[in-house]
């Protein structure tokens, strides 16, 4: 076997550990079941080997107390498990607040990443260390999976929604990037890297690109490109809702329902404007579909939450 | 209609003529018996494919051997070998005169779009047409109505319909492989949009028969298990009360009712899938207002009660096994029964753990997490009662009883790695690994395989009146034992090191490249374990001609198969035997014998015969 052979990828992020320490766990617990059952079997086989033609044995049928010992001792090993697991699931499933956001689109067969300080990436990935980064992720046409293995997390990429992931790098360095989840031909070649820099690494990285805009100025120009500003006047007779402040608010929708604007609701309100009518409004709006990428769907909800921003100050 | 009526017209149907009595046979043993050669000509194709995706995991892009062009030939281009003539003459055509071999493997090297059409078919080949075919099929025909006691299935006619519409199923599936555009790439499971859009695939009719054959093969198996469950309520023998059935009866009861109420949901996802691409719905289309995750929801709602139809029919089968060969009674039959039942039920509501990492809010992950975390408690009863049942037996270590034991073993072990995915944080890390492949294979092959050998050199005797070579069956049985988990549990390895399952080539990834050696042990060793299984193809076809004449009982077994005479004729039983047992009276007090058969009227000292 080779030299620097490792049995499994280095721990390049806060869950790393976790994920690895009950993973370790329930290799103790399976090797000690296995063991255990593999040496009765042994045991029973020598033991109990038929001795002679007439050899009779003694007819045990069951024994209650036995059959509840090994009922409840699994159990309660699993819902050990169970809520050290779920503890793990839930933490790495909740980004923190003060997570930065990146913007991933994937497609056969790459990954188009795109920061909010408008550099955009095609397989690669930069980030700072210590700081928590949460991508949000979809997918021009079928399911990806965005896997990093030295952070130990996955999330599969959907076409027409958005999934985030989030992580916290803590060790400079490159690390593989792949897509997981099989997306037909080439699938085995969408193959990246996230490189993790140290925060002033970062911030030279930054600066050292190409002059480039932020997302939400992209965004604004497609919104004026568009034409959205026409009927999205802010007005209070206008054809369309005021979108300042709307962006992590709760909208009254025609019908009495409310919902919360996030990323889906806004991509739906721009591909399938009928789908859901604020209160108030007319269902007038034309949809956008065909005339806008995934990545411009971004740039504009980059706009919004920058509205959003300005709404609340 | 009096019963010597019935009988005399049933066995009046067994007219004569070559047709009748091997081709559209009514008789449930005949259709037995051709689902078992069914699935074992499966086995052979969907090994083989196995095989090739294993030679392109440890030789990426290297010609196949015998049939591949020599090295020679690659760096000049000059014909050496009889091969190379014909690569170079077919590459000399234009692409529409090329034959179908040059197109999938021009020069013996797989071409990634072939590649992804053999993982997918061969999932879908020994799931559909391997498995299924024999553990229900064959051992479901074959066994129910010879165990508990009548002359055939309730509807024999359907019976027949049920394995020729299997027939046609597998037809339609093998045409996939010869239409434009090569089979279904979209891996088993067939996720939306990759499926529905041939654009993404570049596959379209294979695509289209894939669910038009699975859709045909579902009203099989609906017909199968509408026959089993009213045969097994409606035509027990006088005795027979459930709780005397035989663990295999009740396992593919169980089995039975979890088709029949889980494949009309593949069917109608299915048919949706059809109907998005050839009809332009879009219920898996996000362009169209529909949804991906929704093929997800009902594939596995349906997929995870399938892993159990797949499991259960082998635990059947090492419950019957052990009890013979340990002289014992089953530890804890009602235990063993009603944990067979609560898989089943546990079954239903733990789909969502194949999708933690598709995005589902972790309220509902953590509801599929404990479900599926409870499995451990069932699975861990029929462990540890299989161990009971060994404990201060007097065992007898025959090929069935080494095949069974090899069942208790590959389960515990694919049980217990079951567990890591069942915790989402790991099965997060691990989802879409060689993990999953090692976990699935020590299930379905080291579980449901090994009771396939189990159940099959175990019944030989009754199926065809003679005795299997049993110094071959044993060299069989360890060879395989041995190549199946130095092929499958580095598998286990590989997953935890990153390397991901449904990939081309994995030397093109870097930290991938340190698993090449493991890579190329596993592909020996399931070339091994491929080879291996020609013995247990030439044991079978030898002892059916060739093979020591068998007794009517030559295990001293005690369940009703073993009173009919061997081979059972037409209509089985001469009169329909009476039941006076449970089904493992073994090494009852006050009887001369180590066995009590179900049908013996003496009763055992200690009362016990129920």
């Amino acid at each position: 076997m080779d030299k620097d052979f490792v049995l499994w990828p280095e721990q390049a992020s806060t869950l790393a550990s976790r994920v690895d320490n009950i993973y370790l766990f329930l290799v103790a617990v399976s090797v000690f079941f296995t063991a255990l059952i593999f040496f009765l079997i042994y045991l029973f086989a020598v033991k109990y080997r038929r001795k002679s033609e007439d050899d009779v044995p003694k007819e045990i049928s069951g024994l209650l107390q036995l059959e509840l010992v090994w009922s409840i001792i699994p159990l309660i090993l699993v819902l050990i498990v169970f809520v050290w697991g779920a503890t793990i699931y839930f933490d790495s499933y909740t980004p923190p607040a003060d997570a930065m956001e990146i913007y991933v689109v994937g497609k056969q067969w790459m990954w188009h990443i795109q920061h909010p300080t408008g550099e955009r990436e095609i397989n690669e990935l930069h980030v700072p260390t210590g700081q928590a980064v949460k991508l949000t992720m979809t997918s021009e046409d079928v399911i990806h999976s965005f896997y990093v293995p030295a952070f130990r997390t996955k999330k599969d990429v959907v076409p027409g929604r958005y999934s985030t992931m989030w992580f916290k790098a803590i060790k400079p360095g490159e690390y593989h990037l792949f897509c997981a989840e099989y997306c037909g031909t080439k699938h085995s070649e969408m193959i990246g890297k996230v490189v993790v820099m140290t925060p002033a690494d970062y911030q030279n990285w930054l600066a050292g690109g190409p002059a480039s805009e932020p997302m939400e100025v992209t965004g604004e120009k497609k919104f004026q490109q568009l034409a959205c500003h026409t009927c999205h006047t802010d007005k209070p007779n206008a054809r369309g809702p005021s979108l300042v402040g709307v962006f992590g608010e709760s909208v009254l929708l025609k019908g009495g329902r409310s919902v919360i604007a996030d990323e889906d609701y806004i991509r739906e309100s721009i591909l399938n404007p009928k789908a859901k009518i604020t209160a108030g409004y007319q269902p007038v709006m034309p949809t956008f579909k065909g005339q806008i990428s995934e990545v411009g769907l971004l740039q504009i909800t980059a706009y919004l939450k920058s509205l959003a921003k300005e709404g609340n100050q | 209609m009096s019963e010597a009526t019935a009988v005399k017209e049933h066995i009046s149907h067994e007219h004569h003529g070559f047709m009748n009595t091997y081709i559209f046979s009514l008789d449930h043993k005949m259709i037995g018996k051709q689902f078992l050669l069914l699935g074992l000509i499966m086995l052979l194709l969907g090994g083989g494919l196995a095989l090739l995706v294993r030679w392109q995991l440890a030789y990426p892009e290297q010609p196949l051997p015998l049939i591949g062009a020599s090295q020679h030939y690659l760096e000049t281009g000059e014909a050496e070998t009889a091969m190379d003539s014909y690569w170079d003459s077919e590459l000399s055509k234009t692409e529409d005169e090329q034959g179908w071999l040059v197109q999938k493997m021009p020069v013996g090297i797989i071409t990634p779009a072939f590649y992804n059409a053999l993982f997918t078919m061969h999932a879908t080949i020994m799931v559909f047409f391997v498995v299924m075919p024999i553990l229900v099929g064959a051992f479901g025909n074959y066994l129910i109505p010879l165990m508990i006691g009548t002359r055939d299935m309730a509807f024999p006619l359907l019976n027949m319909l049920s394995f020729w519409i299997a027939v046609v199923s597998g037809a339609i599936m093998l045409a996939g492989f010869f239409v434009p555009g090569g089979h279904a790439a979209t891996g088993w499971t067939g996720y939306p949009p990759l499926s529905t859009d041939p654009a993404w695939t570049g596959v379209d009719w294979g695509q289209n028969l894939w669910c038009i054959s699975l859709i045909v093969l579902g009203i099989s198996s609906l017909m199968g298990s509408i026959n089993y469950i009213t045969t097994i309520i409606n035509m027990r023998a006088p005795g027979m009360t459930y709780m005397r059935m035989p663990m295999v009866i009740w396992a593919l009861f169980i089995v039975a009712i979890l088709l029949l109420l889980a494949l009309p949901v593949l069917t109608a996802a299915l048919a949706m899938l059809v109907f998005d691409r050839l009809a332009g719905t879009t219920f898996f289309n996000p362009a169209g207002g529909g949804d991906p995750l929704l093929w997800q929801h009902l594939f596995w709602f349906f997929g995870h009660p399938e892993v159990y139809i797949l499991i259960l029919p082998g635990m059947g089968i090492t419950s019957e096994i052990l009890p013979v060969f340990s002289r014992k009674p089953i530890f804890g039959y009602k235990a063993m029964v009603l944990a067979m039942a609560s898989l089943a039920f546990l079954s239903w509501i733990v789909w969502g753990h194949h999708m933690f990492q598709s995005g589902m809010n972790p309220s509902m992950g953590m509801t599929f997490m404990i479900t599926t975390m409870v499995i451990a408690v069932p699975s861990a009863i029929k462990t540890f009662n299989w161990l009971g049942t060994l404990w201060g037996g007097s065992i007898r270590f025959t090929v069935p009883m080494l095949n069974s034991l090899a069942f208790v073993s590959m389960f515990v072990i694919g049980g217990l790695s079951g567990i890591f995915m069942a915790s989402s944080a790991v099965d997060i890390f691990i989802h879409d690994t060689y993990y999953i492949v090692a976990h699935i294979h020590y299930v379905v092959f080291g579980g449901s395989i090994f009771a396939i050998f189990a159940g099959v050199y175990y019944w030989f005797p009754k199926m065809f009146g003679r005795m299997m070579n049993e110094p071959l069956a044993k060299v069989h049985f360890w060879l395989s034992f041995i190549a199946f988990n130095c092929t499958f549990f580095p598998m286990h390895i590989l997953g935890v090191g990153g390397h991901m399952r449904r990939i081309y080539n994995p030397m093109q990834y870097e930290f991938l490249q340190q698993f090449e050696h493991m890579n190329i042990f596993i592909t020996m060793s399931a070339f091994a374990l491929g080879l291996t299984q020609l013995i247990l193809l030439f044991n079978v076809f030898h002892s059916m001609f060739r093979g020591k004449k068998a007794g009517d009982n030559p295990w001293n077994a005690n369940t009703l198969e073993w009173t009919a005479a061997t081979p059972p004729p037409h209509g089985n039983f001469d009169a329909i035997p009476t039941v006076h047992h449970a089904p493992y009276e073994y090494s009852a007090p006050g009887i001369s014998e180590d066995w009590l058969s179900q049908t013996n009227e003496l009763q055992p000292t200690n009362g016990n015969g129920h």
